[in-house]
């Protein structure tokens, strides 16, 4: 059933209370992941892509914390779920991959440590039976000799690699969905090419769903079935990864997309967004992007609602650009 | 590594060599030993007598040099005092001091590490304030102080505990120690904790600050993405992250312990090497002061060498490193 959804995200609010003020890192994101699927999350850094992904999980640092709306994965809200109920879906359920590989894996302990424990949190099987799924694991994402990698330690392995071991790790229970924070943004751009490419194969071959974080439309541009584009903690557009590229309706998106130095021809100067993001404890009134955009108006000084275009495109816009209309 | 550890040992040769020079040619200037050793009638035959019996006619390289001549065949000399080879007398205190040391290093690790691990999980709650006061208390009130008021307290106003003397000694395992008898147990309690509480309160430090710097770190992110529970990622995580450096200080520390019981076995009339090196200053023993310095520095080059070794065992990046060299 490709079509029921996995994931539901509604008005989902995350801030942090700092003595300086409250963050309001997420502030009303919604968001339907299906089964399967390979959902891009866009944004500049700051935007709360991230803690969008670590707010589903449930792995907000204080002082962060939900402060509002729903997250229903497979029909069970997961706001306001015990800890133990949380503990026991990541890793089975959700898994996560981390931007720097090089800090995902703790330095003084060996992968096989690393991979075992994460199987035995899980499942009650002997450690040999789990030195042989650990060994699997690591064949799987590609990497040559795997009974003598597992006695190795994390410095041994260069960050593609250690990235693989990561992705192995975040698939070693099939989830359902894996949240992938930038798992490619450290990684040279052929490694990263091919993590991106082994990533889908993987995900396709057990059904596992895909949110993709990342602050690279190129990249989402190969990839994904749908996207949202994030800025300043909310959700700006969404719908079909082709459609949106091609015909972008919010002024941001299209600024994002403009600025993809590849989609423009050879010698011309890129395009880029003016000024810079607001930071978090000073946002514009009304439209948090109105200050950048050229399209702003008086009506700008209100917050614009969600409108849907059609089918699956929405857009959190006054003015949205005419073409995709 | 076998190249590692001997080039070190030659290094310590060098070290043992420059100590020994520096000790015998600042003992010289201390004072004239005969003063104080021969009764205040000698008259100036039995002066010149004795002054020749100790070999003190001569000059000093040449002193010297019979000193280093019989210190490699392990003779340091003879007590001026009790006429026993300098290296027997302090051997024969060493094990009350090894004792009173290893016991005050057991509490201060087997109770410093948990308070610290259990002030770091919590920064800024109740128990950790209380907890890093109590360890400003331990590191700045003089350990003489605290000593004098521990005798206060449990000997002269609760009489719990007796104040002085090493109370009587059984064998155990083969080794005379205090642990055999009760009475010999009760006698080691309190030099024991006035002598740890320095280093407790050190432990505390440095245990605290590795966990509150380790605790962000994305390895513990990603430990706890995978489900593992906040019991394991502490005990395997956490503490093995950290226990590089407080194996570092624990090292260091033993030296010192040993070495600075002085103070302690002074206030509780210790039986121990510390004492013994106190009552050899007072009578200007010069050989048992000689030999004890040697003894000590020799003790914190062994210490320092078993460190390094056990941090390649602990770090796998510093075993590689080693590899290559």
């Amino acid at each position: 059933m490709p079509d029921e959804a996995l994931l539901t995200v509604r008005d989902l609010r995350t801030h942090f209370e700092t003595r300086q003020g409250v963050v309001k890192a997420v502030d009303g994101v919604s968001l339907d992941v299906r089964r399967g699927e390979i959902l891009g999350l866009v944004g500049e850094s700051g935007s709360g892509k991230s803690i969008t992904g670590f707010s589903i999980l449930g792995l907000l640092d204080a002082p962060g914390r939900i402060v509002g709306g729903s997250i229903r994965f497979k029909g069970e809200e997961l706001v306001g779920a015990s800890p133990e109920r949380m503990r026991a879906l990541r890793g089975r359920e959700i898994a996560m991959v981390f931007q720097d590989p090089m800090m995902t894996l703790n330095p003084v302990l060996r992968i096989d440590t690393q991979i075992i424990e994460a199987i035995q949190v899980h499942e009650r099987i002997s450690t040999r039976a789990a030195r042989a799924r650990a060994s699997a694991a690591l064949q799987r994402v590609g990497i040559p000799s795997p009974d003598e990698r597992l006695q190795a330690y994390p410095h041994q392995f260069s960050g593609g690699m250690r990235q693989r071991v990561a992705i192995a790790i975040a698939l070693l229970h099939r989830p359902a969905l894996v949240i992938a924070d930038e798992p490619t943004t450290a990684l040279d751009v052929t490694i990263q090419a091919q993590i991106i490419f082994e990533m889908q194969k993987l995900c396709a071959e057990s059904g596992t769903a895909l949110i993709w974080i990342t602050h690279d439309l190129a990249v989402i541009d190969g990839m994904g079935d749908r996207v949202c584009v994030m800025y300043a903690g909310r959700i700006v557009e969404s719908g079909a990864v082709r459609d949106v590229i091609s015909s972008p309706a919010h002024p941001y998106a299209r600024g994002l997309i403009d600025s993809i130095p590849s989609r423009n021809e050879r010698g011309k100067r890129l395009s880029q967004i003016p000024g810079a993001p607001p930071t978090p404890f000073s946002l514009p009134q009304g439209c948090p992007f109105r200050p950048r955009c050229g399209r702003a108006d008086a009506a700008c000084l209100e917050v614009p609602q969600e409108t849907t275009l059609r089918g699956e495109r929405r857009v959190r816009c006054f003015h949205p650009l005419e073409e995709s209309v | 590594m076998l190249v590692f550890v001997i080039r070190r040992l030659l290094q310590s040769a060098l070290v043992l060599l420059a100590v020994s020079l520096v000790v015998f040619a600042g003992i010289y200037a201390i004072g004239n030993p005969v003063d104080i050793l021969l009764p205040d009638d000698a008259n100036e035959t039995e002066r010149q007598a004795a002054i020749r019996a100790l070999g003190l006619d001569r000059p000093l390289l040449v002193q010297y040099g019979i000193f280093l001549l019989k210190a490699v065949q392990g003779d340091l000399g003879t007590s001026f005092v009790y006429n026993i080879p300098s290296i027997e007398l302090i051997f024969s205190r060493l094990p009350a001091t090894l004792e009173l040391a290893m016991c005050a290093l057991f509490i201060s690790i087997a109770v410093g590490i948990p308070l610290g691990l259990w002030a770091g999980l919590r920064p800024g709650t109740k128990t950790d304030e209380a907890i890093v006061t109590g360890s400003i208390l331990g590191f700045s009130l003089p350990s003489f102080w605290q000593g004098l008021m521990l005798i206060m307290i449990f000997s002269v106003t609760l009489g719990w505990l007796p104040s002085n003397g090493r109370g009587a000694t059984g064998t155990l395992f083969g080794i005379e120690t205090s642990f055999a008898t009760w009475d010999g147990f009760t006698h080691l309690l309190l030099p024991a904790i006035n002598l740890s509480l320095f280093k407790l309160a050190l432990m505390i430090r440095l245990t605290r600050a590795g966990v509150r710097e380790t605790m962000p770190l994305d390895f513990i992110k990603f430990a706890r993405a995978k489900g593992v529970s906040e019991t394991r990622i502490v005990l395997a995580h956490v503490l093995k992250y950290i226990l590089v450096p407080i194996i570092t200080v624990i090292g260091m520390e033993l030296g010192a312990v040993i070495a600075f019981a002085t103070v302690t076995e002074t206030i509780f009339a210790w039986p121990g090497m510390g004492k013994l090196i106190i009552d050899s200053i007072n009578k200007l023993d010069r050989p048992v002061i000689v030999a004890y310095l040697m003894v000590v520095t020799l003790m914190f080059i062994v210490i320092n060498l078993v460190v390094d070794i056990l941090y390649a065992l602990l770090d796998p990046r510093v075993r590689i490193k080693g590899q290559t060299e």
